[in-house]
């Protein structure tokens, strides 16, 4: 499929004519939708049926409110390879509210919001940078004069799909952290009635926001997730199990002070607090920024910011993960050096770390206690 | 004449939420009030955590200045436990530091001020072949040929005709106040889209020695990317090639895109130079050490303070007159609402005391903001690209001086046009044509580091908490791209008891002090300031995006106690 870069979707271009003018033939979009209804479940006029209200979608639109936050995971946006920010914005989706790029202002920002949520009522894609602080009445993040849990409501309530993007929409992130001061909260503890999409990370990697977006442009729908609402494409597997240093790890190499020998070979960062054992995340495979590294690609430990609560369960970032404030359970030491030299016992240890997490949830808060048993048995 | 107020909310282009009331009457302002309305309490959650940890929470300050808090944070803790980093690690920082002024800059020319000087739709009337004689006129860049504005005019007509104008929707195209032709207005419409590929690419450099952007890794006692030239997952020849090449590619497009188009724009717009200068004292803490940081001598940005804007002469800056007040602000002090209070007494407990919500007005209110007023010697201060243009300038410090008088030269305008928004928008685009060339002499400096043997990154002698004393406490500063900033760090049986921020948008933003005395964006948009249409505040948008407002950065809070000021049960 040609990118969209060169093929612009245009004026008055239907979704079947875009994806023909960038070589998707009628003939293959009409067997996606077959397929497509096939996983649905749908009879074989199910294909035909959702060929006919695919073809007729216009350049869709994208709301993308900023709550209480610090702009990071707008700057990793404009940082996307493919579709670059330009790209997006002038040929692929219709952005029609966004605090960071739009020209107007005041009242004339508020009205293209209102115009915007009216014209496409019940089809658009809210996306939501940002946590919502809930304590005094919401008073700690106003925009236009009204709250922002007020602001999420209602632009909820018309939205196609929810994408919550980065640690701060996912659960709160830095201000939730403890004493959570604010009482700052999620979008999926505000938005209950649909699913929600988390592009976890603080900030995200880009291109997993814009794969999410595209994905849906493309399928339709969103993409599969895990018990925490990641999209599996770029979550499903954990940083240990993925990374370029887990030889060193298996062959009982490790870091033990920054800049140390091993540190100038590369070795595995475990014993400097490295969190990749207990994350999920796309890091080593996507990469950052056009794939120019990542973190423990430049040395330094991961601080596991793909995960729940990881202010507080990953934090000293810099002790052993069985050390870290948020575990503290023993025996799990021993059990990450048993394994070591095992490359089959990973899955144990993931089970033994993600086991600890959960124990700390469960003494807080049992909704999230539930979330992450059933992640548990998916990666399990 | 009967006054008229308006309110514009939210401010947008800028990092956060910022809300602007104001009385206009006679197309003039004459009264303003800048009002932060987000509020996250970062430095309460910072008390009991690992010191070595506490960049990482500072940091999520802000994602746009994602470098700043960082290094301030490390700074701090470093002067608090003795630390004197390896010079390899300075260089490298200043490496970083230097590449998120030079992309943050030319996001802000171009991304969120430049709209308010370019009409877009105007472009579409351009004639590309005038387009590109006036672009050949400015600077050899490459890409300016007609073919590609011709190309970048379609793509836009194309985007119009659709009738869905996204980011455009609403925006004030035809309002009087635009001046640029449509040829210029389409130069820079091609400009606003190169220079989206533009950042991508140079801030890469963030990635390679901290794994990722926004949000790169930092590391207290020095860097944890380690140097070896004969290994593939560490600094060497390869990576060191790339950020070569990023330092060229950034100073060719500042210098021959962003410098250019500013002065070119800025002809335009000449009667700016005597409109939003506002407060006329000037605060530079002095950024980017040559050696350690406690060697003042050798900061390339020198520190210093202007008072009334008089050049003669440049006071000394001495961190203990700082102090901060919150008669118009939503917190309470232990010794009332008229004390001032230096960072290290300073105290904070939010106690919002505005209307409810939704509001209608808060310009009637006696505290109507989440921003403190910090005073330097009980007076308000600016700060950023002028406070430190002009600290330079009267220092005379040779590059600042000479690009300071191009700029004049070339405008034709005296050099009382500086204390202006036209003043703070061109001081932007000087220190970045400074910083773009001096990022060839700190790559130089390393590389010629590691060809003599020294890879050092990181000192170890303090990493470990055993081995810090029972109390401690220290002061980072850094002069952001925003502005002074500075952190202070008490350290008490190896956790944090107290940790505080004194922010650049603090010091801008900061609502009425005791005396009434406005902070700079306030004074600014009473200073001679225009308001034509106050449905369509165009003029105010100018003059506060001059500022590059950062609004997380801004609202922070103190706490002398290490006591938990607002608990929520959420857990």
């Amino acid at each position: 499929m040609l990118s969209p870069t060169s093929h612009p979707w245009t004026e008055d271009e239907t979704l079947v004519e875009h994806l023909e003018h960038r070589g998707v033939s009628r003939r293959d979009f009409v067997a996606f939708c077959s397929s497509f209804a096939a996983i649905l479940g749908l009879d074989s006029l199910g294909g035909a049926k959702i060929a006919a209200a695919l073809e007729v979608v216009k350049r869709p639109t994208v709301i993308w409110i900023q709550l209480q936050e610090c702009t990071g995971c707008v700057e990793s946006v404009i940082r996307t390879a493919e579709p670059t920010i330009g790209d997006l914005v002038l040929d692929v989706i219709s952005l029609d509210y966004s605090h960071t790029l739009m020209a107007a202002s005041g009242t004339a920002a508020e009205k293209a919001l209102q115009d915007s949520m009216k014209a496409n009522g019940g089809k658009y894609i809210l996306l939501v940078t940002g946590s919502v602080p809930l304590a005094d009445n919401g008073i700690y993040t106003t925009i236009g004069g009204r709250t922002a849990k007020e602001i999420l409501e209602e632009a909820g309530k018309g939205a196609a799909a929810v994408i919550a993007l980065g640690a701060c929409a996912h659960f709160g992130s830095v201000q939730a952290a403890r004493p959570n001061p604010t009482g700052a909260v999620g979008v999926r503890d505000i938005i209950k009635d649909k699913p929600v999409v988390n592009i976890a990370g603080c900030p995200p990697i880009a291109d997993v926001v814009t794969a999410t977006v595209v994905h849906f442009l493309t399928f339709g729908r969103l993409p599969e997730v895990d018990a925490e609402g990641r999209p599996l494409f770029a979550y499903g597997a954990r940083i240990h199990d993925q990374c370029p240093r887990r030889a060193n790890f298996d062959a009982g190499q490790y870091v033990e002070t920054f800049d140390d020998e091993a540190a100038r070979k590369g070795w595995c960062l475990y014993k400097v607090g490295c969190k990749g054992p207990a994350t999920y995340s796309p890091c080593p495979i996507f990469q950052w920024n056009t794939r120019t590294s990542w973190p423990i690609g430049a040395g330094h430990p991961c601080i596991g910011c793909t995960e729940p609560m990881f202010w507080d369960t990953m934090s000293p970032f810099y002790d052993r993960l069985p050390d870290v404030g948020g575990f503290g359970i023993e025996n799990k030491v021993d059990l990450i050096g048993a394994a070591a030299a095992i490359g089959a016992t990973a899955g144990v240890v993931a089970h033994a770390t993600m086991q600890g997490i959960h124990n700390i949830r469960a003494k807080k808060d049992l909704n999230i206690e539930e979330a992450g048993t059933k992640k548990e048995d998916h990666h399990g | 004449m009967a006054s008229t107020r308006v309110v514009v909310d939210p401010i947008t282009r800028i990092e956060g939420h910022l809300r602007i009331e104001a009385q206009a009457e006679g197309g003039k302002i004459s009264k303003a009030w800048a009002s932060s309305t987000q509020f996250r309490g970062i430095e309460i959650i910072m008390q009991g955590r690992d010191p070595r940890d506490a960049w990482a929470f500072t940091q999520r300050i802000c994602g746009v200045c994602t470098v700043v808090h960082a290094v301030a944070s490390c700074r701090a803790v470093e002067d608090a436990l003795n630390i004197k980093i390896p010079p390899n690690a300075n260089t490298i920082r200043n490496l970083i530091h230097g590449m998120q002024y030079i992309q943050d800059h030319v996001i802000h020319f171009y991304h969120l001020h430049a709209l308010d000087w370019v009409d877009v739709v105007s472009a579409l009337k351009a004639d590309p072949a005038g387009t590109a004689k006036l672009a050949a006129s400015l600077s050899p860049w490459p890409n300016n040929s007609a073919t590609h504005f011709r190309d970048v005019q379609e793509r836009v007509k194309k985007f119009v005709a659709s009738g869905q104008l996204g980011i455009f929707t609403n925006g004030y195209w035809g309002h009087p106040a635009y001046k640029l032709p449509p040829e210029a207005n389409l130069m820079a419409v091609a400009h606003y889209l190169e220079a989206l590929d533009w950042q991508r690419d140079v801030i890469r450099l963030h990635t390679v020695f901290g794994g990722k952007n926004p949000h790169p890794n930092f590391l207290v006692g020095g860097m944890a990317s380690a140097i070896n030239l004969n290994d593939t997952a560490t600094i060497n020849a390869e990576r060191l090639t790339d950020i070569r090449q990023m330092i060229t590619r950034a100073q060719a497009f500042v210098e021959q895109v962003y410098f250019p188009d500013l002065v070119a724009i800025a002809s335009f717009y000449k009667d700016w130079g005597a409109i939003g200068g506002g407060t006329r004292n000037y605060l530079a803490c002095g950024e980017f050490p040559e050696n350690d940081i406690r060697d003042l001598d050798s900061l390339y940005f020198p520190r210093g303070i202007i008072l009334n804007g008089d050049l003669s002469t440049v006071h000394p800056y001495d961190p203990m007159k700082v102090k901060e007040y919150i008669n118009s602000s939503w917190y309470e002090y232990g010794k009332g609402d008229e004390a001032g209070l230096h960072p290290y007494e300073g105290e904070t407990k939010a106690k919002y005391s505005g209307p409810p919500t939704p509001w209608t007005y808060l310009q009637d209110e006696k505290k109507y903001s989440w921003m403190k007023s910090p005073r330097y010697d009980d007076m308000p201060m600016q700060v950023g690209p002028l406070a430190r243009a002009l600290v330079g300038y009267a220092s005379g410090h040779e590059g600042y001086k000479a690009l300071v008088t191009e700029v004049l030269t070339r405008l034709d305008v005296p050099a009382a046009a500086l204390f202006s928004t036209l003043g703070r928008t061109a001081a932007r685009g000087i220190e970045t044509v400074l910083l773009a060339r001096k990022m060839n002499e700190w790559y130089d400096k390393l590389v010629s580091r590691i060809s003599s043997g020294d890879t050092q990154t990181f000192v170890a002698d303090a990493w470990k908490p055993e081995s810090w004393p029972a109390k401690a406490q220290g002061y980072g500063f850094l002069d952001a791209p925003r502005g002074a900033l500075g952190h202070w760090v008490q350290i008490e049986d190896q956790k944090i008891s107290r940790y505080q921020c004194v922010v650049p948008s603090t010091w801008n933003c900061s609502p009425r002090d005791g005396k009434g005395v406005p902070g700079p964006y306030e004074a600014a948009l009473m200073d001679n300031h225009p308001l034509v249409n106050p449905e369509q505040p165009l003029e105010i948008l100018r003059t506060i995006h001059s500022f590059d407002p950062c609004m997380s950065c801004g609202v922070h809070v103190l706490d002398a106690t290490g006591a938990v000021v607002t608990e929520v049960k959420v857990q």
